[in-house]
């Protein structure tokens, strides 16, 4: 080491570093940034370098105390980045953490002279060569003096340019925005109506956009590079696309390492890739994506990355080479050949990884949640997470992976069929169920040939769907188990079919009612056939040298386990929590990550099960075993059963751990904390509501659907709104409000389908009511811990999407005092040890328990951090029968304020209405600490990219009420001097009331002056838009500004009192009045 | 799905690896050896420093791409995707074999190129644990023998002189150009005699044990080969002579260790040899590194390299030597292979440093 430091001279004059995080999590931009940035303060911290973060996403992993040294919980713009730089005066900054958000943000520092002014210098790629990559233009021109074939375009800033663009390449184009995540205001199109709609969308987000020739049906490659100073450059590894070009890269299945490529081919990528990053000069990391002829051996750079992207984060999980980790090391200096590669920890960390197995990565989507929004996927990105599955066949990983994605399907084969009316335009117009399509299409005798006509997609992956599909055509022909052949019964698990796939092979629907027992059926006759899995390394070296790796996978392709078990019991297994997805995020991330690292404090081995490759649980220097493999009972208990732990975890991932209780409970494997029987008890709405009426505490009225005469009854007794809900919810899926009798019978039939094990419920829906959160950790039923915080908004708005307060700053003492009693009383009767949360509601001083998980909520590392107590570090200990103490009364009075506010998509998400209701769509959060609620708010509120409003605002409020709350806010912007601009209804009772405002008309009233032509025109700086309820009907209404807001990214606010909270703070408080304090300083 | 005849891997020490038949089905026997290759079978398997190997392939899914034509040659002779004019190893061993490829310059299957060949290959082998064993006990003889087929004896072709086997038997000249190199076929790979023609040289092929000192030429190229160093005293001779004539003169793999030998270094069996595409090594006294590709079993002593040579590589895993160089004088080696195919091509300069000293 002595050596290698004097080698490297940067490093000693770097002394204090500056990362920048990317925020909340959104579309294009999600956790595999606070993987990267974790791994790459971990590298700081080797060498005693002293960091400090700007990252206002709360519930991640590197703002966890002993990641960074100083962090900034406040919003990545070039503004506070510049703050931060004055007051901490660091010596150099990272811009490759973070993402798009970072990156950008560093560049107009970069331009705008910060950085040279306070001297800081960047660390890695040099700002040049990140603008020669970003702007398209410079990007053709740099690679074309080295002679690298691009893909033909023109770079255009208006739409005119770009329908001549058009006519010279000749349609079908597609249009990129230069400068923007995740493919954001790209497309195809066929036509000039198409292009004019897109490119003006783009335009409103970048300076630039960039028409080209579409290459639709070439296969899309990418290569992760890594560069030093001394221009030594290695690939870690390569990529496929198993979907061809057109569709993003996030939104595509994807292999890794390549299938369909030959030597010749892999090799000429391979070496194109290593001379593009010495000619940019990258140092660090890139990525190079190809669109690769499916006929010759013509290719196309679609583009660099030169920074980590999500790519790198899969291509790290992929191969177990660090990237984030590697690439920061080498931004201070070092050469590759002075790191180790960490797996093995004797071989050089210059090396290609060769990959024994294969990964598949499968995108998790949830357009479902969104009200009409369209569900073909392409060139821009709509999923909101993703999974990777490890296996040795390709037939495997895909099965793997497609139960991964938790969206209730059980792998390629043996789903719930689906009608699709035009199989020829389904596979050809591909969707988020596209992978589901083909199985239909074999079903129906399509052959591999036309599937691919229709689909592009090589040969190679549907002859492998073809193979499943034959092996379950081959199960299907018998009827008992035991007539199954083991020779056929083997074949089935080699390619990845799960024990409750064979038994619908053969068992047919009566899976549907007895699906969990006649699984374990499956799974006794195949153990009795000694047919098991076994469990292999990740060594990065396909065990070409001795490492002593702890990555490790299950599989049916192989006959002996790499590892050897203890037998001792001294593991604890920490379940994950899967896929991100609207619902389950970062936060559980977080949560397991902690629980993790308590346990390894507390003297027992960390074993974590999960597959997320954006996940900093899943790496595996964070436990003593990761297992990245499936969360099924059936995964869970092949581990189970060779790992013979102390115990599980199952209360810290969410609620996928939280489902699996009752089953591993009757299997018998120890669950740490509260019992299965009690989890059962708060989840099924039945016993828990038997509960409460037992303990005396209220709940809204609520009754169990059986039939429509039941309801009617039920809904003549409580009136309507009623709340649509089944039970074991996360998210709110298939939950909503009906307003009406329509409404009701058309979701009853929607959530009758979700889940059949268990009944669907009715609600009745509280207006106007306060929602209250307990999030707690008890001890044999007595609670330690706790924080009660408060929403903005009324209840209505899905707890996940709601702007939360703590501690409550507008709840009365009486109120409080309540919720602790309710909350021990309810502790006690279910025994509760762990973590857990309840949901009320309060109105006129009535307090109704409206929800109970006994798990870790989404809020737990916002509350933790904000008051500075970890309650999964105590929540663990209680679980590892540890005793905890309360802490002392004054932990709980804080005097300042957290405020968690969410991130919303809907840009990414065509057509979708942004509204928010019962059922959750934010895609991530932020948490900002400030001295009062209104200056936590507007720290917060930038954060998830609200702008303050220059001039000009557009009010559109719903009810009488509403409009009544936002009276005082329209009175402080006219005071501030803002220009309100109100459409008929709410600028007559702004008018009545003494503020003027100018009338703006709706697009279904034909006068002047429109509101959608001033957004067009860039004349609003906010849209503030209430509907009135949540009826279609309503919603229709304002829907078009709604839209033509985001689509223009026009800040928009449609919740009358997050608005009032929005528009006090930031009349109240000057931007240069918002303090620049680190986390520590409060 | 295909139904295929069993067959089982029988190790040395008495291990046995069951698995299923997609090659030809007939008894073998050799050495075997694993390559952590992800891609180029067809480039491996016609490589003639296989010969008497049986190849295992550490990634799991082989023949995805099917098998290119036997037929273009750009060059007379010098089938452009293949690396000789047949397969060489004994057979070869994979863990999931994909029967219906898919690549447009895909002819045929590899499962038929094969039996055209008549080699075995098998599938459903845990060719991980395969090669933990082979790692931890070295490389191992074994054989192939298939359900209700003949048992066949193990067979050590280092024992043989295997360079004489593969070696061409005749003079056979390449390629156009003012300067003429000797290239000594030790086993040669086509894609040596490619680069070197393709940098506008003549190339005079000429067989292992040809004292090419009784021809003009401007440049002595040593081919890779495979097996023992031992056996090719001959060679050793002539390079020797070679070296008081003093032209340029470089070796590659097999190349290396001849022309080590003949400057007096001594030559050792690494326990389980190179065999991939992934090798770091590091060009002695610099800060240049390079990956290469690697296939090879015996490795020169570092400490026993005279006086007036010096290492010219090392790999950056083991320490291992990686080639070597004179002092003063224009001779040069490389243990990996610069010509790649299957690999990468980042030393594929040697050949310009090379062509440049004639």
């Amino acid at each position: 080491m002595q050596e290698e430091k004097q080698t490297s001279n940067d490093v000693k004059q770097i002394k204090k570093v500056l990362f920048l995080g990317s925020g909340a999590l959104k579309i294009g931009e999600a956790g595999e940034f606070d993987y990267s940035g974790s791994q790459a303060l971990k590298a700081m911290k080797e060498e005693n370098i002293a960091t400090v973060l700007i990252n206002p996403n709360i519930a991640t992993v590197q703002t966890s105390e002993g990641f960074a040294d100083k962090i900034y919980f406040l919003p990545v713009t070039p503004y506070f980045v510049e703050k931060v730089i004055e007051k901490e005066r660091p010596d150099g900054i990272f811009l490759a953490f973070g993402g798009q958000t970072a990156l950008n943000c560093g560049v107009k520092l970069y331009q705008s002279g910060v950085l040279e002014k306070y001297n800081v210098r960047v660390l890695g790629t040099p700002v040049q060569a990140i603008m020669d990559t970003e702007d398209r233009e410079l990007f053709v021109r740099k690679l074309d003096e080295i002679d690298v074939r691009t893909i033909k375009s023109e770079a255009c800033d208006s739409v005119e340019g770009a329908l001549a663009a058009a006519d010279r390449l000749g349609y079908p184009v597609i249009i990129r925005a230069a400068y923007a995540l995740g493919g954001l205001g790209s497309g195809f199109c066929d036509n000039r109506e198409q292009l004019v709609s897109l490119v003006e969308q783009a335009l409103s987000f970048s300076p630039q956009v960039l028409v080209e020739k579409s290459l639709k049906g070439w296969k899309e490659v990418e290569y992760e590079v890594v560069r030093d100073r001394y221009d030594n450059c290695i690939t870690v590894c390569n990529m496929e696309n198993f979907d061809p070009l057109g569709i993003h890269t996030g939104e595509s299945i994807v292999v890794a390492p390549s299938q369909t490529l030959s030597n010749e081919d892999y090799h000429m990528l391979r070496k194109l890739a290593i001379k593009i990053i010495r000619h940019i000069g990258i140092i660090g990391e890139c990525n190079v994506q190809y669109a690769f002829d499916p006929e010759s051996m013509d290719y196309r750079v679609i583009e660099v990355n030169a920074r980590l992207s999500r790519s790198s984060a899969l291509a790290s999980k992929a191969t177990g080479y660090p990237l984030a980790f590697v690439a920061a090391k080498l931004g201070l200096g070092y050469g590759l050949f002075e790191l180790k590669n960490s797996v093995t920890r004797s071989t050089s960390a210059f090396f290609e990884p060769a990959l024994d197995y294969i990964v598949c990565k499968i995108p998790r989507w949830d357009l479902g949640k969104f009200h009409g929004v369209r569900r073909e996927i392409g060139s821009s990105m709509k999923s909101v997470g993703e999974v990777m599955a490890i296996g040795r066949t390709f037939e495997e990983v895909i099965q793997k992976g497609l139960r991964m994605i938790g969206q209730g399907k059980h792998g390629f084969v043996e789903n719930k069929g689906g009608d699709i009316a035009d199989l020829d335009k389904a596979l050809s117009e591909p969707t988020d169920k596209r992978i589901f399509v083909i199985e239909e299409a074999l079903r129906r005798g399509y052959t591999v040939e036309r599937i691919h006509e229709l689909t592009k997609i090589d040969r190679w992956f549907l002859q492998k769907l073809m193979t499943i599909h034959q092996t379950n055509l081959e199960l299907e022909e018998y009827d008992s188990l035991e007539a199954i052949p083991d020779s056929l019964m083997r074949r089935a698990k080699e390619q990845g079919f799960s024990d409750f796939q064979i038994g619908r092979a053969i068992f047919g629907d009566r899976m549907i009612k007895e699906g969990e027992s006649l699984s374990l059926v499956v799974r006794d006759n195949r153990l009795q056939r000694g047919i098991r899995p076994v469990v292999k390394q990740i060594d990065t070296l396909a065990a070409e040298y001795p490492a002593q790796t702890n990555y490790l996978y299950l599989t049916y392709n192989g006959s002996q386990n790499d590892v050897d078990y203890k037998g001792d019991h001294r593991s604890v297994v920490v379940l994950g929590s899967g896929a991100y997805r609207i619902g389950s995020s970062v936060e559980f991330d977080w949560c397991g990550v902690n629980a993790l690292l308590t346990v390894a404090k507390e003297g027992y081995r960390p074993v974590m099960i999960n597959y997320n490759p954006e996940t900093v649980s899943t790496d595996y220097d964070m436990c003593e075993r990761l297992y990245f493999d499936e969360l099924t009972y059936e995964r869970v208990m092949d581990i189970m059963e060779l790992e013979l732990p102390h115990g599980a975890i199952l209360s810290t991932g969410g609620q996928i751990p939280n489902n699996l209780a009752m089953r591993l409970d009757a299997a018998g494997v120890n669950i740490l904390g509260t019992q299965a029987v009690d989890i059962d008890n708060a989840e099924d709405r039945n016993k828990f509501s038997q509960l409460c009426d037992s303990i005396g505490v209220d709940q809204p009225r609520w009754r169990e659907l059986t039939s429509m005469e039941d309801i009617d009854q039920f809904v003549a007794e409580v009136g309507f709104p009623v709340l649509v809900r089944p039970s074991y919810v996360l998210s709110g899926a298939a939950m909503n409000v009906c307003s009406n009798e329509e409404e009701l019978q058309r979701f009853l039939k929607m959530a009758a389908n979700v889940s059949k094990q268990h009944p669907v419920v009715v609600t009745e829906f509280i207006q106007e009511a306060k929602e209250i959160e307990m999030d707690a950790v008890a001890q044999n039923g007595e609670i330690k811990l706790y924080a009660i915080s408060e929403h903005i908004e009324f209840a209505g708005v899905h707890s996940g999407d709601a702007t939360i307060q703590y501690p409550p700053q507008k709840l009365y003492v009486e109120t409080m005092r309540r919720i602790k009693k309710i909350s021990g009383r309810i502790a006690a009767a279910l025994h509760i040890s762990g973590p857990f949360n309840i949901q009320f509601l309060a109105k006129n001083n009535d307090i109704k328990v409206i929800e109970c998980n006994l798990r870790a909520s989404r809020s737990f590392p916002f509350v933790s951090k904000v008051s500075k107590q970890n309650f999964i570090s105590a929540a663990t200990r209680v679980m590892l029968g540890l005793n905890v103490d309360k802490p002392a009364k004054s932990a709980f009075d804080l005097d300042y304020v957290g405020i968690k506010a969410s991130q919303f998509s809907f840009s990414r998400l065509q057509g979708a209405d942004p509204v928010l209701g019962v059922d959750m769509s934010s895609t991530g959060e932020v948490g900002c600490i400030g001295d009062d609620t209104s200056e936590a708010i507007l720290k917060a509120m930038l954060s998830v990219g609200y702008t303050i409003p220059k001039k000009t605002v557009l009010l559109s409020s719903g009810t009488a009420r509403q409009k009544v709350d936002l009276l005082e806010p329209a009175r402080m912007l006219h005071s501030k001097g803002y220009t309100i601009y109100a459409t008929p209804g709410t600028q007559r009772f702004l008018a009545q009331n003494g503020v003027p405002a100018i009338e703006v008309y709706f697009p279904s009233e034909d006068k002047q002056p429109q509101a959608l032509e001033m957004l067009h025109n860039k004349e609003i700086d906010l849209v503030i838009n209430i509907p009135k309820n949540l009826t279609p009907k309503e919603l229709s209404n304002g829907y078009k500004i709604r839209r033509a807001a985001i689509d223009l990214n026009v800040p928009l606010l449609t919740n009358a009192r997050l608005a009032s909270a929005f528009i006090r703070a930031f009349c109240e408080i000057p931007l240069s009045e918002i303090k620049i304090k680190s986390w520590d300083e409060y | 799905m295909q139904e295929s005849k069993k067959a089982v891997l029988t190790l040395e020490d008495g291990t046995k690896f069951e698995g299923f038949s997609f090659g030809y089905e007939k008894p073998c026997a050799g050495e075997v050896v694993f390559n952590t290759a992800m891609t180029g079978y067809p480039e491996s398997l016609t490589d003639p420093s296989y010969e008497g190997q049986i190849l295992v392939t550490t990634y799991p899914i082989l023949g995805n791409y099917g098998v290119p034509s036997a037929e273009k040659c750009s060059e007379a002779n010098v089938c452009d995707y293949f690396e000789s004019n047949r397969i060489h190893c004994e057979a070869i061993v994979c863990q999931d074999y994909s029967w219906i490829p898919s690549h447009w310059q895909s002819e045929r299957t590899l499962s038929d190129w094969l039996k055209a060949e008549k080699i075995p290959g098998i599938y459903g082998i845990d060719t991980r644990a395969l090669t933990k064993l082979l790692r931890e006990k070295g490389s191992m003889l074994g054989k192939i023998t298939f359900e209700g087929g003949d048992d066949i004896d193990f067979h050590d072709p280092n024992q043989e002189n295997l360079i004489a086997k593969v070696s061409t038997k005749e003079v056979q000249e390449f390629g156009e150009g003012a300067k003429t190199v000797v290239l000594v076929d030790c086993g040669t790979k086509y894609n040596i005699i490619r680069c070197l023609t393709r940098r506008g040289v003549k190339v005079v092929l000429v067989p292992w044990d040809y004292d090419f000192t009784t021809i003009p030429y401007d440049g002595l190229f040593i081919s890779n080969g495979p097996g023992n160093p031992e056996f090719a005293e001959e060679t050793v001779k002539n390079i020797r002579k070679a070296m008081e004539i003093g032209k340029p003169i470089c070796g590659i793999c097999m190349g290396n260790q001849l022309l080590s030998k003949a400057a007096g270094a001594k030559i050792y069996k690494l326990k389980y040899g190179h065999r991939s595409h992934n090798q770091p090594v590091r060009l002695a006294g610099t800060e240049k590194c390079f990956i290469t590709s690697q296939n090879h079993g015996f490795a020169v002593d570092n400490d026993t390299i005279p006086e007036d040579w010096e290492p010219h590589f090392i790999n950056m895993n083991d320490g291992t030597n990686e080639g070597i160089r004179h002092r003063s004088k224009p001779f040069f080696s490389a243990q990996f292979h610069p010509e790649a195919s299957s690999g990468p091509k980042d030393t594929e300069f040697i050949f310009d440093d090379f062509v440049k000293l004639l």
